[in-house]
């Protein structure tokens, strides 16, 4: 997809391809054939750092909400998969843009209140990069959720250390991520994001810790443009497009090549 | 024409809070939001009625703007309350991305609008709010002119799907328009029939456009008045009708001249109907401390400013 149209976010979008697929076809109570805005009764799930758009339309593909065909027009003029996504163009599967980074976690605060007004048990995930995490809003989010008791969100956020400018560790570091949510009054679990295994049991424990007064969040350690080697653990692809050898070298690599391309 | 029963003298931001409440009442998917300024946007009775649909959420607007995005996918209807400044200025993004490009029904509700916030002074005084949600797609914006009005809008935007921006104030004002009233998103009111200058305004300057009417009608100068309440979408055929009787127009608005009223009525009539128009408002300068009266007189926004740009815009007319 990012390769066909010379753009996009290739490295982040690679390293959350197995927390996708263990959220939409393991985790989410979901019913893409009656998707609407309001999702009452289901799951919702809200994508903050929308530059990982790559990957979360693969998914929303493959799980039903639209045609894998479609994953052709990405980034082309007209399409509904915008670079990042939207409902503007009212694309099945998103429910508010997202590109800006920082926004996400008020937004998935707010619909997990909506529920609780609506008396809904179902429950709202949201996802955010690591370097998402340098704007103030997320604090003000998360300092609002705990003081709400907001306890039907669980959020995660891809730990891949990198960013635009460089590692976060050079560019703005994050601390001790665990000690801050913690401090800020979530209930934290760490994982391996590159581990379906590892996923789908922390998500199982993240969900029966929902429900207890405390908003949670997955701590996901990741690698940037995982499965492929020249990609992995850089900053580099953060927002650049593979050419045609890279394309075909990194094709090579991954066990099974995806259709898209 | 120019008579009207004064009321009271009231605060338009009581109007939201009372409007707010009273549409709490008929709609149980209404819900508040504030920023730590319950009071000062008179929310106390929304809260106190409804504590289980009014979120507090501190100091913290950008959050506020999101969580009200977020809140209406659950079908309610976030009506959110804090200063204009820190309703426009400070959350745009959150504004532009989340609630009007998402467009999310989520009604940003302003109050402290302009230079009537008084002695606070510039940082407070926002007279670039107007100009900032006129130009985002899918918005719609109103700033009513008085106590009335801003209860009757506050009720009508509850039953209007989609994202809007209402400004209103601090300062006591007169309340003259009807308590019954019917508000209309994007009709114009047509306050009085004249034949030799329009004269449009909006929010506070409404009031000063009257006694700017009376003293002209005095002199024997035939004032055609609108209220334009709804800045955008702008009823472009009542601004354009009132040009064409007249052929000068002069606009008022408690905001910059630059992106406000006069830049929309001023666009309106460049393509529709090109007559002389005069603008009273602030021009391109920040405000300062001071009793509202007194920033009022200072900045050029009394009805003595209004009858002086109706003489420089009849002075230019073109006659036939």
């Amino acid at each position: 997809m990012v390769h066909a149209v010379n753009s996009g976010h290739p490295g982040g979008s690679l390293g959350c391809t197995e927390y996708f697929t263990a959220l939409y076809f393991h985790e989410l109570r979901i019913d893409p054939s009656k998707w609407n805005m309001d999702g009452t009764g289901e799951d919702l799930f809200f994508l903050s750092n929308g530059h990982i758009s790559p990957v979360w339309y693969s998914v929303l593909a493959r799980r039903g909400y639209f045609s894998t065909a479609e994953l052709a027009t990405f980034r082309k003029i007209n399409t509904r998969l915008q670079g990042h996504p939207t409902t503007h163009e009212g694309l099945p599967g998103v429910r508010v843009a997202s590109g800006s980074l920082g926004q996400g976690l008020s937004v998935a605060l707010g619909a997990a209140q909506a529920k609780k007004l609506n008396n809904d048990k179902t429950l709202v995930y949201s996802l955010h990069g690591d370097g998402e995490l340098q704007e103030g809003q997320i604090w003000e989010a998360a300092m609002y959720a705990a003081h709400h008791k907001v306890d039907n969100i669980i959020s995660t956020v891809d730990v891949n250390g990198q960013q635009i400018d460089g590692s976060t560790e050079e560019v703005m570091s994050l601390g001790n991520l665990e000690d801050k949510w913690k401090a800020f009054g979530w209930d934290v679990l760490t994982t391996d994001g590159n581990s379906i295994e590892s996923l789908l049991s922390t998500l199982a424990e993240a969900k029966n810790r929902t429900g207890k007064g405390k908003p949670v969040m997955i701590l996901m350690t990741t690698s940037m443009g995982k499965g492929v080697d020249f990609m992995e653990g850089t900053h580099k692809w953060h927002g650049v497009a593979p050419n045609d050898a890279e394309l075909e070298k990194a094709l090579g690599q991954l066990e099974e090549t995806l259709g898209d391309y | 024409m120019l008579d009207y029963t004064i009321y009271n003298s009231q605060d338009t931001r009581s109007g939201f809070g009372d409007g707010l409440l009273e549409a709490g009442r008929r709609n149980p998917k209404v819900v508040g939001l504030c920023a730590d300024l319950t009071g000062s946007l008179k929310m106390d009775a929304f809260r106190k009625e409804f504590p289980d649909r009014f979120f507090q959420t501190g100091i913290a607007e950008a959050n506020m703007m999101g969580l009200a995005a977020g809140m209406t996918i659950g079908g309610f209807i976030p009506f959110t309350g804090t200063f204009a400044n820190f309703s426009t200025g400070r959350v745009y993004d959150q504004i532009r991305q989340s609630i009007a490009y998402s467009h999310k029904n989520v009604k940003i509700c302003a109050s402290h609008a302009g230079l009537t916030l008084g002695e606070d002074g510039a940082t407070h005084q926002i007279l670039e709010d107007l100009g900032m949600m006129n130009m985002l797609p899918h918005m719609t914006v109103i700033n009513p002119c008085d106590y009335n009005q801003t209860k009757a809008a506050t009720m009508a935007i509850a039953e209007h799907h989609g994202p809007v921006y209402l400004r209103f104030g601090r300062p006591k004002v007169p309340n003259f328009t009807a308590p019954d009233q019917k508000f209309i998103i994007g009709k114009a009111w047509h306050m009085n029939s004249g034949t030799d200058v329009s004269i449009i305004a909006t929010g506070h300057l409404v009031w000063k456009a009257v006694e700017a009417a009376r003293a002209l009608a005095a002199e024997g100068v035939s004032v055609d008045l609108i209220n334009i309440h709804t800045i955008k979408p702008l009823d472009v055929e009542a601004v354009v009708q009132s040009a064409s009787r007249t052929g000068a127009v002069v606009t008022a608005e408690e905001h910059q001249i630059n992106g406000g009223l006069g830049s929309v009525v001023a666009q309106a009539l460049s393509l529709h109907q090109p007559v002389p128009i005069e603008f009273v408002g602030v021009r391109d300068t920040f405000g300062e401390s001071g009793t509202p009266e007194q920033l009022m007189t200072k900045y050029g926004l009394e009805a003595t400013n209004i009858v002086q740009a109706v003489r420089q815009v009849m002075a230019r007319k073109v006659h036939a």
